[in-house]
């Protein structure tokens, strides 16, 4: 009976054939803007502006790549590499580690101001970076923090999705658990480190993937308070590549780069795929 | 939902929340405060002193040509994008759904896009719709179709629409996904023997039980077209032309960035914040699984 059922909904043959086609098909178009950037930076430079561009990759990768990521345009892509990387593990690292302690503190403590600090951290859930731009920037500015990392990473830190999800995690931690640490004289602290941060290894895991890729992916935090290509990261630096005015932009090399903005979110998103998704859907539901 | 056991004294706690706390006051409050503050002032021609306006500034945003536009803009641009993300999504989802092998394959394809920025979509979509070397319109100009989406604000927005769409596909897609494993299959074997055929299962079980799923994407589809949009726009379009895909908070940037008017530009500020509000406390209205107090 289940074995009848199941052949009905699950059609086999041709419908599952069809399936497979428009999954392909779907696939294929969701693809091609990327392949066509990955084919563009293994061409020339002339193949590209006398179109239409090939659309199969041409030998010119080595070439192109090394000449973005060792000279670029304004600065060597390799730099802006490095820049990225900081700020998107600063991120990730400083949301949760002020997450962590924060959570543990409205969890196991009861102290004076808990409630309003609690509101206080709920509310910036409100509060994105791109509506109080012009403030947030006199702020950096003031503190002196334009054009070095603590700059961009600061301000970015302080989001309450973090510290929520370990509240929520925390409250289902056994309260046997806290029980016998307080019977054997543990102090506050030791529990914390040796039992709570343990348990939420995967939490930290899958919050660590998908604050990497916010940090990664920011631009207009850095297009504001980076004036020095120096310090420019790789998401923001590729607009930056276009020359003003009507000099042609060296489509090679600047698709090169875009493909390596890519690849560090790609690789953390695929190789650590079960963990994202778990990540995504607790952070968002 | 409250812990039982807790731990003693008030001064560590404290110490423990304090970070979080010093860099929201800093980073948050305080510029939140400062919007707030500078809405209600003009600066005089010299930028030397400014002048207390009260809510002049708001006054005159909501009888300007350009803010109603860039509203009109903004409303156009998230229909859109969650449409287009939306539609494309679930579609791609139900076809997942049916494979009981392979799924996982496709699944970890179709996951690349969410993983590349805005800007750096926003940079892939104008490569190819660039009227000079671009492969799309050349081959639309092949076919007769004069793309021009520096000067053809239909076409600038069209294209903004789909750059950010293209990565929330991606996004949405996962969720649908994990709703429709999610859906008994008992329920949908049962619609099968009574002779229910596949489109019909589809909007008389799936989608009902769907509704949940797509009301939360569509909640979040629209804050994101809305607030996490910017680095699409700055990298294809700017705003342009004539400001046919000025959205809100490119507005924001535009006005206190680019022309320096500080009243004008936080006013606007102030006018997003109490949006954020809203859809925020609309979120946790509709969606209360998301934070159990």
């Amino acid at each position: 009976m289940v074995d009848v059922a199941h052949g009905m909904v699950e059609k086999r043959g041709v419908r599952l054939w069809l399936t497979h086609v428009l999954m392909v098909l779907g696939v294929l178009v969701i693809f091609f803007p990327i392949w066509l950037a990955f084919v563009a930076s293994t061409v020339t430079q002339s193949e590209i502006v006398r179109p239409p561009m090939p659309l199969w990759p041409g030998n010119h990768f080595w070439e192109n790549y090394t000449a973005a990521l060792f000279s670029g345009v304004n600065v060597p892509v390799a730099t802006m590499l490095l820049n990225s990387l900081i700020m998107a593990v600063g991120i990730a690292v400083g949301k949760i580690i002020i997450s962590l302690l924060s959570a543990f503190a409205i969890v196991y403590f009861r102290f004076p101001g808990r409630g309003f600090f609690f509101w206080m951290i709920f509310i910036t859930l409100m509060l994105p970076v791109e509506v109080r731009i012009v403030p947030t920037y006199e702020v950096v500015a003031g503190f002196g923090m334009l054009n070095n990392y603590s700059g961009l990473i600061f301000p970015l830190i302080a989001s309450a999705t973090a510290t929520f999800l370990f509240r929520q995690f925390f409250l289902t931690i056994p309260d046997e658990l806290a029980e016998a640490a307080r019977v054997d004289g543990a102090r506050p602290m030791q529990f914390f480190l040796d039992i709570v941060v343990p348990m939420s290894r995967t939490n930290i895991a899958a919050l660590f993937v998908i604050l990497f890729i916010y940090g990664w992916n920011q631009y207009l935090w850095p297009l504001l308070i980076t004036t020095d290509p120096e310090m420019n990261t790789i998401v923001m630096g590729i607009k930056q590549m276009f020359p003003s005015g009507d000099d042609v932009a060296e489509w090679p090399v600047i698709m090169a780069t875009s493909i390596m903005a890519m690849i560090p979110p790609v690789i953390v998103v695929v190789s650590m795929q079960k963990l994202f998704i778990r990540g995504l859907i607790d952070s968002e539901k | 939902m409250e812990k039982r056991v807790t731990f003693r004294g008030w001064v560590l706690p404290l110490i423990l929340i304090a970070p979080q706390v010093f860099i929201s006051a800093v980073f948050f409050f305080y510029p939140a405060g400062q919007a707030v503050w500078q809405s209600l002032f003009i600066p005089d021609p010299f930028g030397l002193s400014t002048q207390f306006v009260g809510l002049g500034n708001f006054e005159y945003l909501l009888g300007d040509r350009h803010y109603l536009a860039s509203i009109l803009t903004t409303a156009t641009f998230s229909i859109f994008v969650t449409l287009v993300s939306m539609i494309p999504a679930l579609f791609l989802a139900v076809l997942a759904d049916r494979l009981i092998k392979g799924s996982g394959v496709y699944r970890t394809l179709l996951i690349w896009p969410y993983a590349v920025a805005p800007a750096v979509a926003g940079v892939l979509w104008m490569f190819m719709f660039n009227t000079r070397v671009g492969v799309v319109s050349w081959y639309l100009g092949q076919f007769g179709y004069d793309w021009n989406h520096v000067l053809n604000g239909g076409e600038a927005m069209g294209l903004v629409v789909i750059a950010s769409a293209w990565g929330r596909i991606s996004y949405n897609f996962l969720f649908f996904f994990a709703g429709l494993q999610a859906v008994p299959r008992t329920v949908v074997e049962a619609a099968a023997i009574d002779g229910a055929r596949f489109w019909r299962r589809f909007f008389t079980i799936i989608l009902p039980l769907l509704s949940p799923t797509s009301f939360f994407l569509l909640v979040v589809n629209i804050v994101y077209a809305f607030f996490e949009t910017f680095g699409v726009i700055h990298t294809i379009t700017a705003g342009g032309p004539q400001q046919a895909t000025t959205i809100l908070v490119y507005k924001v940037f535009a006005d206190g960035f680019v022309g320096q008017d500080l009243g004008l530009s936080s006013a606007q500020s102030v006018i997003l914040l109490v949006l954020v509000g809203l859809l925020t406390i609309f979120q946790f209205k509709f969606i209360e699984k998301r934070v159990n107090y």
